[in-house]
């Protein structure tokens, strides 16, 4: 059987801030067309890892290969235009845009200067918008503006924002947060057809709903790789149970 | 009267449900700006000529704070650059023809702003804002005091200039002509600002001014957008101040340093930043408030002190400006892609019939 190729690899990344050490050597690796759960309790630097990737902020030690190139010193940006993007743990979308104008400056985001200034792709994009916000469920919210939508719609518009662009790697810092169950469900349809499109790195607190959607998963504890695996060998793993389980 | 209210209500409902109140509001100014020489005297049309050119630099200090979220306090250093250059293009080279005068201006503005954009914004972190805000003030106070203290160019007395600005042999003096001048140049200024603010180059603006580290995200190279609109502000700016000098016949330290560029974040806020006719029309209140109240008798001696409390009223307790009386938030704001905001919300029907039909004709 062909073995994928891995399209991210994080090599001994650690992280400080003052004397407290987020990340402590973390290793992972995330192949391609994978979904990749980043699991562990409060604090134990699912969300600092994930912006390290991002380029949020830069680890102390270690560097992070995407795509075989290392991205350790690159800004968000560069990061971006190569195919990495971030959903915020907080809702991060433009409140006072409309849902169709928060997807379209996330489209046109490679667009040089003077397409901008010409306004030339935007009618280019209008159906692939308008499929993007029919898969999202946003489409008869396209005009209302972005911060009158709810709490989930806008985790809804954020992850269409990010999909939207084709990523080759999309991070998804708690997709689920502050969703209803329902809501919840749905967000697991709407991101399970995404797999055939890019690779995905989940940031979750809800083991169960983590479970049902990812092939891998890493645990964290203190900023250290508790274990690392399949979800099946997650589930079975002792050390996960005595010290992941005890506290979440 | 209860009817008249009712009915202005209604009418202010439906276009603020339209979005377009704006339009309205910039084709009156228009027709304002065309016809107003042809019922005033030479006297006014100077003092409104004088409005129009400070609109410039309302307008380039709107791009920069109200779309761009760059809080300049040095618009004015840019304003004055502009004055200086001409000021010495028409004393040292005798050279007052328009078509460079212009030009002069646009450059003088662009290349000045560029350098302090290089120095503030494009740094390897973007800069806070109130770093910006020090950083411009301080740049506008160091260019106060470097040409009051130049003798070269005039030192403290600033430079007059004793001759007319020039069209080939024709000389264009402080009036009507020189109205129209000014007065196309601002439109065509405004068109070009308002195609800029529309485009999706101005959606990459307006996301900057709510989320720019989201921006950075998203692949935006966020501190050169900012960086360009600086630098069009600029030269904006400097187009105002040659203009300026050439209609007053003189620029001064006072027409470089903080007091010119406090001014041009008064004229937006009182107007209404986030649009573009706002600070136009706080020019045109300020100036116009300022004129009336000195030629009072009654208050002549402290009528800086009136205008000073009416500002601060204004800015206290509206503040949108007075364009926030007829416009709301979210038609300042717009829409950028092709569905508008008054669209109905049919838009789901509409495009599964669309794809039905592609479905239909493969």
């Amino acid at each position: 059987m062909k073995k994928k190729m891995s399209l991210l690899e994080v090599n001994q990344v650690s992280k400080y801030f003052g004397v407290l050490k987020a990340l402590d050597s973390v290793n992972i690796s995330v192949q391609e067309n994978t979904f990749h759960g980043l699991i562990g309790p409060n604090g134990s630097g699912k969300s600092t890892l994930l912006k390290a990737i991002a380029g949020d902020h830069y680890p102390d030690e270690g560097n992070i290969k995407f795509n075989g190139n290392d991205i350790t010193k690159d800004s968000p940006e560069v990061r971006a235009q190569n195919g990495l993007n971030l959903k915020f743990q907080i809702t991060a979308i433009f409140p006072e845009l409309s849902v169709y104008d928060n997807i379209l400056l996330s489209l046109q985001s490679p667009e040089s200067f003077w397409k901008l200034v010409l306004s030339k792709s935007r009618t280019s994009y209008h159906d692939r918008i308008m499929d993007t916000l029919v898969r999202f469920k946003l489409v008869d919210r396209a005009s209302s503006l972005a911060g009158e939508l709810s709490h989930g719609l806008q985790q809804w518009l954020e992850i269409a924002m990010a999909v939207i662009r084709k990523p080759k790697l999309l991070l998804l810092d708690e997709p689920t947060g502050g969703m209803s169950p329902e809501e919840r469900r749905t967000t697991g349809e709407l991101l399970l057809p995404i797999k055939k499109e890019c690779t995905l790195i989940i940031v979750e607190h809800d083991l169960e709903w983590i479970k049902d959607i990812c092939d891998n998963l890493t645990v964290l504890d203190q900023g250290k790789v508790l274990d690392d695996g399949t979800v099946k060998h997650i589930e079975a793993s002792q050390r996960v149970k005595e010290v992941y389980t005890s506290r979440v | 009267m209860l009817q008249i209210i009712n009915k202005i209500s209604f009418f202010k409902a439906i276009l603020h449900k339209q979005g377009r109140v704006i339009p309205i509001v910039e084709i009156l100014l228009l027709i304002l700006l065309v016809i107003t020489p042809l019922f005033v005297g030479d006297y006014l049309t100077v003092i409104i000529t004088r409005m129009l050119i400070l609109g410039l630099l309302a307008i380039s200090f709107e791009l920069c704070w109200g779309y761009s979220g760059i809080m300049t306090f040095g618009q004015g250093l840019f304003f004055g650059m502009g004055g200086y250059a001409v000021a010495l293009f028409a004393n040292k080279a005798d050279f007052l023809q328009l078509w460079g005068v212009v030009p002069i201006g646009l450059i003088v503005g662009a290349c000045a702003s560029f350098l302090v954009a290089w120095l503030l914004l494009l740094g390897k972190r973007p800069p806070e804002l109130i770093f910006l805000a020090l950083g411009t003030l301080t740049f506008a106070y160091a260019a106060e005091r470097l040409v009051a203290g130049w003798y070269w160019v005039g030192g403290g007395n600033g430079m007059s200039i004793f001759e007319y600005l020039r069209i080939g042999s024709f000389e264009v003096e402080p009036g009507r002509l020189f109205y129209y001048i000014v007065a196309t140049i601002l439109l065509l200024v405004y068109l070009a600002c308002r195609l800029l603010v529309r485009s999706q180059f101005g959606l990459v603006l307006a996301g900057t001014r709510q989320n720019e580290k989201r921006l950075a995200f998203l692949g935006y190279k966020v501190q050169k957008f900012k960086a360009l609109v600086f630098c069009f502000a600029g030269a904006i700016a400097g187009l105002g101040g040659s203009l300026y000098a050439h209609h007053e016949g003189f620029i001064g330290p006072g027409n470089v340093g903080i007091g010119i560029s406090t001014m041009a974040v008064l004229y937006a806020l009182f107007g209404g930043a986030g649009s573009l006719i706002g600070p136009i029309i706080g020019v045109i209140a300020i100036e116009s408030i300022s004129f009336t109240l000195s030629d009072i008798d009654a208050v002549r001696g402290y009528w800086p002190i009136i205008l000073g409390v009416i500002l601060l009223l204004v800015v206290t307790f509206k503040q949108d400006g007075l364009l926030g009386f007829v416009v709301t938030q979210r038609e300042r704001i717009g829409s950028f892609g092709i569905i508008k905001s008054t669209e109905s919300k049919s838009l789901e029907n509409l495009h599964s019939l669309k794809n039905e039909k592609k479905d239909v004709s493969s």
